[in-house]
């Protein structure tokens, strides 16, 4: 940077700083009741980076995951920390998560990682926990407890009875559709962990979840759900704000059960249609405002991105950062009790869905 | 001109039709590209397409008396200037190459990065900016527009107005009207595709015409259509040219923000090549138009080298090496970490390259073709 730049940042302070940036990328104020605890994190997700082979992986979800890195230094106020919401690899190899890691190495900040399963089921997360993150923690920071989950487990005899070599584990839960799959789940052990954890938190504590799975019951045969959901719910019950945020879904949701809110994060790699409703018990999602579907397949980033997350005195607002389409708001309204679309909420907003001939 | 009587076939004027029927008659479409749109406040007429000529040739609009528009958009040169980035007063150097501005007519907004909506709304801004013209306001325009006899009749005849009646609205609908007669279609290409002659284009080009809309995907922003082709989709998008001179973090892209913010978007970018590279951002403060440029179109491409936004490609040949590897002149250099989702490495082997840029020589109209 040139001296007379430098000179001119130092002089003309924050104030013009952010009347020079582009609004999609300035905090916006929700009015939070405690502006000390008031803060931002980013997030990005589901990046599924996928060797070919060799030194060769799939450039489309390399580029998405470098666009979001790229993007998300440019975010200022610089936001406390940021997440990683699992899914980094494809097929949870060493050369994936050490490809995926390089290029989260650019992010600028601190980076906490969720694991999802397309991180686990090769070596059930040895590599993840020697060279990432551990599978399930949980930390403080200006006030908020966060959680992370491991809610990618399935059953004992699913995991080590079934399968020939690792990499036919995962590929099994890599499908969709799979009718050999078998669902997510946080698991006993992980649930009395959280119990623990959760019984030195005073109820009034706002407390946030990291899952890579929905801790909600969405969609079984795409896994758009955690099995032992409600045993998680249960635990967040007495938090007077308790939010849950999760990846794996690869397109907007938000939800309300209860005290609990709960919103989904774009991948950084593609987009999945929003699922047919699945009828095995009733979902009490909303309907989605503005569907996924990509116009034009040419533009391989459309209906992918990245987000922010703002925390005001425990409520959350994800802002979708979505590259060749229009960032959203999600945001709790306080009127409602419920997170909605700060722009096309309103059934006279919305967009119609594309037909497709 | 020339002018074709199929081109009258279906055209529609959307307002004052028996004005502008005329003016459809005597600017009748060419083959292959569809009635001029024509706006509603500026029908065109023969008496301001005059005057419009005169205007866009005439060099004492700028500070000394050497340039006028046709100095960076000249005839002899496909309405280019055959230079990477245009030059204006004193030699004075811009960022940004001149753009032909053949067929400009049809594109829904002006400039590389749109920041204009119309031809008429465009053509005021070179004479005041200190690269192109220099003039401090409009007012030198005004000064000899309303005393020129010569100007007085034109403008007389154009609009009934004379003296201080004339002000830059007239001069800017008489310039939009002499740029929107500057229509050109009829290439080889459109005897081809549009009139089904198998014999008008070289095999070569008829090779490079499958690459086009196959494996090379150009067409998906340099579009073709059923019964026309603009080569142009009117979107901007980021592939890859000048990705170095891009603003690299948050402070170089606050300053050069900060720049468009301070001095207007038409001085900045032409004056400071990092701002420039900011491209449709600089209109839209929409991340995912950082350094996305407007999609030119093809028509004549073999006349306005060199190529690219800031004429970093010499040759059509380059440009297709460029696009081939996904973005990059060189496949050593990294990619451009904010490249459009659509640019990536296309796999042509040599002939298939050579196939495209025969085809792309095959969209010069006749009018043009070097003789």
């Amino acid at each position: 940077m040139s001296m007379n730049r430098r000179a001119f940042l130092k002089t003309t302070g924050a104030g013009l700083m952010a009347s020079a940036f582009p609004i999609s990328l300035v905090k916006l104020a929700f009015g939070g009741q405690d502006p000390s605890r008031d803060f931002t994190f980013g997030y990005i997700s589901d990046a599924h980076i996928q060797q070919v082979k060799g030194t060769q992986f799939v450039r489309n979800w390399d580029m998405g995951l470098i666009r979001a890195v790229r993007e998300a230094n440019l975010l200022t106020p610089r936001p406390d920390f940021f997440m990683f919401g699992g899914d980094l690899a494809q097929l949870g190899k060493k050369e994936e998560l050490d490809h995926g890691l390089e290029i989260m190495s650019s992010l600028r900040g601190k980076v906490r990682y969720v694991i999802g399963e397309h991180d686990y089921y090769l070596d059930l997360g040895k590599y993840w926990q020697e060279k990432i993150s551990p599978l399930y923690y949980s930390f403080d920071h200006k006030g908020v407890h966060f959680v992370v989950l491991n809610s990618i487990l399935t059953y004992h005899k699913w995991t080590y009875e079934t399968w020939s070599s690792p990499m036919d584990r995962m590929l099994a839960m890599a499908r969709l559709d799979n009718p050999q799959g078998s669902p997510f789940m946080v698991g006993d052990q992980q649930i009395a962990w959280l119990k623990k954890d959760l019984a030195k938190i005073n109820q009034d504590t706002p407390v946030v979840v990291f899952s890579h799975s929905p801790i909600q019951k969405i969609f079984k045969p795409w896994n758009f759900w955690t099995q032992d959901a409600e045993k998680v719910q249960a635990l967040l019950k007495p938090f007077e704000k308790a939010t849950v945020i999760y990846g794996h879904v690869h397109q907007i949701q938000y939800n309300q059960i209860g005290n609990i809110t709960f919103h989904a994060v774009m991948a950084t790699a593609w987009p999945w249609p929003y699922p047919e409703t699945y009828s095995q018990s009733a979902s009490c999602l909303p309907k989605i405002t503005v569907p996924m579907n990509r116009a034009d397949p040419f533009f391989e980033r459309d209906a992918t991105g990245w987000q922010f997350v703002d925390m005001q005195s425990g409520k959350t607002a994800m802002h979708y950062q979505l590259p060749d389409n229009r960032n959203r708001t999600i945001a709790f309204d306080a009127a409602t009790g419920k997170p909605q679309d700060v722009t096309y909420q309103d059934y006279s907003r919305r967009i119609p869905p594309q037909t497709h001939y | 001109m020339k002018t074709s009587s199929s081109g009258l076939k279906g055209m529609i004027c959307t307002s004052a039709i028996t004005v502008l029927f005329a003016a459809c008659v005597a600017f009748a479409a060419p083959v292959g590209l569809p009635p001029v749109p024509v706006p509603a406040d500026n029908p065109i007429t023969p008496e301001k397409v005059k005057l419009g000529d005169k205007l866009f040739h005439d060099t004492r609009f700028s500070t000394t008396g050497e340039v006028s528009c046709a100095t960076c958009h000249d005839k002899a040169k496909g309405f280019a200037d055959g230079l990477p980035v245009s030059e204006g007063i004193n030699k004075l150097k811009g960022t940004r190459n001149a753009p032909t501005i053949i067929n400009a007519a049809y594109l829904h907004t002006q400039f590389w990065d749109g920041r204009e909506p119309s031809l008429e709304s465009q053509s005021a801004q070179p004479f005041l900016n200190p690269v192109e013209m220099g003039l401090k306001d409009h007012e030198p325009i005004l000064k000899i527009v309303r005393s020129d006899p010569e100007y007085s009749n034109l403008f007389d005849n154009a609009f009934g107005k004379t003296g201080n009646q004339i002000t830059m609205t007239e001069v800017k609908q008489a310039l939009g009207t002499f740029e929107r007669t500057l229509i050109s279609g009829n290439s080889p290409f459109d005897q081809y595709y549009f009139k089904g002659d198998k014999t008008a284009m070289s095999p070569a080009a008829v090779r490079g015409l499958e690459v086009y809309v196959g494996q090379g995907r150009c067409v998906s922003c340099h579009r073709i259509e059923q019964t026309q082709a603009l080569f142009t989709d009117n979107r901007f998008h980021m592939i890859g040219v000048s990705a170095n001179q891009m603003p690299k973090d948050l402070d170089e892209l606050s300053a050069a923000v900060q720049n468009v913010k301070e001095k207007g978007t038409d001085i900045a970018v032409l004056s400071n090549p990092q701002t420039s590279s900011l491209g449709r951002f600089a209109v839209t403060e929409d991340l995912t138009d950082i350094g996305a440029f407007k999609t030119p179109t093809l028509r004549n491409i073999e006349l306005t080298a060199p190529y690219m936004h800031d004429g970093s490609h010499k040759t059509l040949e380059e440009v297709v090496t460029f696009y081939n590897n996904g973005g990059r002149l060189d496949e050593a250099d990294p990619v451009p970490e904010l490249l459009s989702g659509g640019i990536r490495p296309l796999n042509l082997t040599e002939a298939q390259q050579a196939d495209l840029v025969a085809f792309l020589k095959a969209l010069t109209s006749p009018e043009f073709a070097q003789k």
